[in-house]
């Protein structure tokens, strides 16, 4: 089985892709690591609000190395900076913000994606559990998207028919931004909305684990070189 | 009134054995370090500790756990930079963990001081965290029962103080620390500055200090992404 290694998207252009459909004025949570890189793809006059679990909202980029005051970090612990106009608050606000579904959206990382939107982000069963906000962050946010590699670095699809994976949510995720395509969960389905041009849809089939359903046109997921 | 202390190790003399112990912090912002150390130097053995972590190197929280102080946690993400103190004591049975959801965690120990036993959310509903709690469905949702949490003691980090035991709270070191004030029977507070009574502005008071016990100063407190970061180790 082939990963398509030398047509997919890197993790920027994902990330890249995923920035497009932030509308102006969204409050956006990025879930820790890749997710995070989605903010420096920021489509240029839109802005969006970024809210991090631990408590702030409107932070920034990381300040310069040496500037960092390190009671003012994001949840992956780094040192952030605040815009104007951004609010600390505590962590029952925080995830009140979240659950109580005034976010936006929501764009987390994924081990497993089941095609009934069914997410396994959070534990591999090995080792020392650590769950933090993660069970939290896939309810409440009007839109819950993914960014993943299209498949495992074995070749095993991430987009499966249920997943085998211990769950973070059910029926939470609703699009799904990968390295060959863009799709949308809808009752239960994997629908899909976009895909590299050079991949036929039997060759993302043979790599996706539930089947891709195609309403309407599927567009060219077509991206800058970053 | 005056619910000021002199001392850190004044402030957890009053902590025994087999107490229940929140800690204010996430990761290494806002977890009240004096506080904790002084703990460590009265020693108490067989604590429950509630905190969003299980320590980072070998100061604060992972210290208390080196010095198998702590045989119970309740936190949402015992990970971080350097684990071993946890790691090690968990993978041996040597501490009990209770994994629970972050926001999960914020909102029991809100409930706890908020007298409210039991609440539903939709957070874990459908995994591993949620066996053995009860479900319910409203408005065509599941939702999984989730019980108060409360402590005999709480350990928090303000900014400012005044000895009615109002505070206010430093950057995104805030976090927990509110919340734990409120969830347990008594809470003890380290504030960088302690002014009197009308010092600080009624507007920006964040914890009203009818939810602090003790309140003691600590000026230019240490500050834990700090000490790991100078490689520190207590005591």
């Amino acid at each position: 089985m082939t990963d398509f290694a030398d047509i997919k998207l890197s993790n920027a252009q994902i990330a890249w892709r995923a920035a497009q459909d932030i509308e102006d004025g969204a409050y956006v949570n990025l879930g820790i690591g890749f997710p995070e890189m989605v903010a420096q793809y920021q489509v240029e006059g839109r802005e969006a609000i970024y809210h991090t679990e631990n408590g702030v909202l409107n932070f920034g980029a990381a300040p310069a190395e040496g500037e960092e005051d390190w009671d003012l970090i994001n949840a992956g612990k780094k040192a952030i900076t605040l815009k104007d106009g951004a609010a600390f608050f505590h962590h029952a606000d925080s995830f009140a913000m979240v659950r109580g579904g005034h976010l936006d959206v929501a764009i987390l990382g994924a081990f497993q994606v089941a095609q009934n939107g069914d997410l396994a982000n959070w534990s591999t069963g090995k080792g020392v559990p650590a769950v933090g906000g993660a069970m939290d962050l896939v309810h409440g946010a009007k839109r819950v998207a993914v960014i993943t590699d299209h498949v495992t670095k074995k070749g095993d699809p991430k987009l499966v028919a249920e997943c085998t994976m211990p769950l973070t949510g059910v029926g939470c995720v609703t699009r799904i931004y990968t390295s060959l395509a863009v799709i949308d969960i809808e009752d239960g389905h994997f629908v899909l909305r976009e895909k590299l041009p050079q991949i036929s849809l039997e060759e993302l089939q043979a790599v996706t684990g539930g089947e891709l359903k195609v309403q309407g046109t599927v567009a060219d997921l077509i991206v800058p070189e970053l | 009134m005056d619910k000021s202390c002199a001392s850190a190790a004044e402030a957890v003399a009053c902590i025994p054995d087999g107490a229940t112990v929140m800690i204010g912090g996430f990761g290494g912002s806002g977890g009240p370090i004096e506080l904790i150390h002084a703990l460590i130097d009265k020693g108490a053995k067989n604590l429950t500790v509630i905190n969003n972590n299980a320590g980072n190197g070998d100061v604060g929280l992972a210290a208390m756990i080196r010095e198998d102080m702590v045989s119970k946690l309740i936190c949402s993400f015992p990970k971080s930079k350097d684990p071993r103190a946890f790691t090690e004591r968990y993978l041996d049975g040597k501490i009990e963990l209770e994994l629970v959801p972050q926001g999960t965690l914020a909102e029991r120990i809100r409930a706890g001081g908020a007298g409210i036993p039991a609440f539903y959310t939709p957070t874990s509903y459908g995994t591993d965290l949620a066996k053995g709690k009860p479900v319910g469905e409203f408005d065509g949702r599941s939702y999984v029962q989730e019980r108060w949490l409360k402590a005999d003691f709480a350990l928090v980090k303000g900014e400012l103080g005044d000895p009615m035991g109002n505070m206010t709270y430093r950057l995104a070191a805030r976090n927990f620390n509110p919340l734990m004030c409120m969830a347990a029977r008594h809470t003890i507070a380290q504030v960088s500055k302690l002014v009197p009574a009308g010092g600080i502005d009624p507007e920006q008071v964040v914890t009203p200090g009818i939810f602090v016990n003790s309140i003691v100063e600590i000026a230019n407190p240490q500050q834990e992404e700090m000490l790991n970061r100078e490689g520190a180790v207590y005591p």
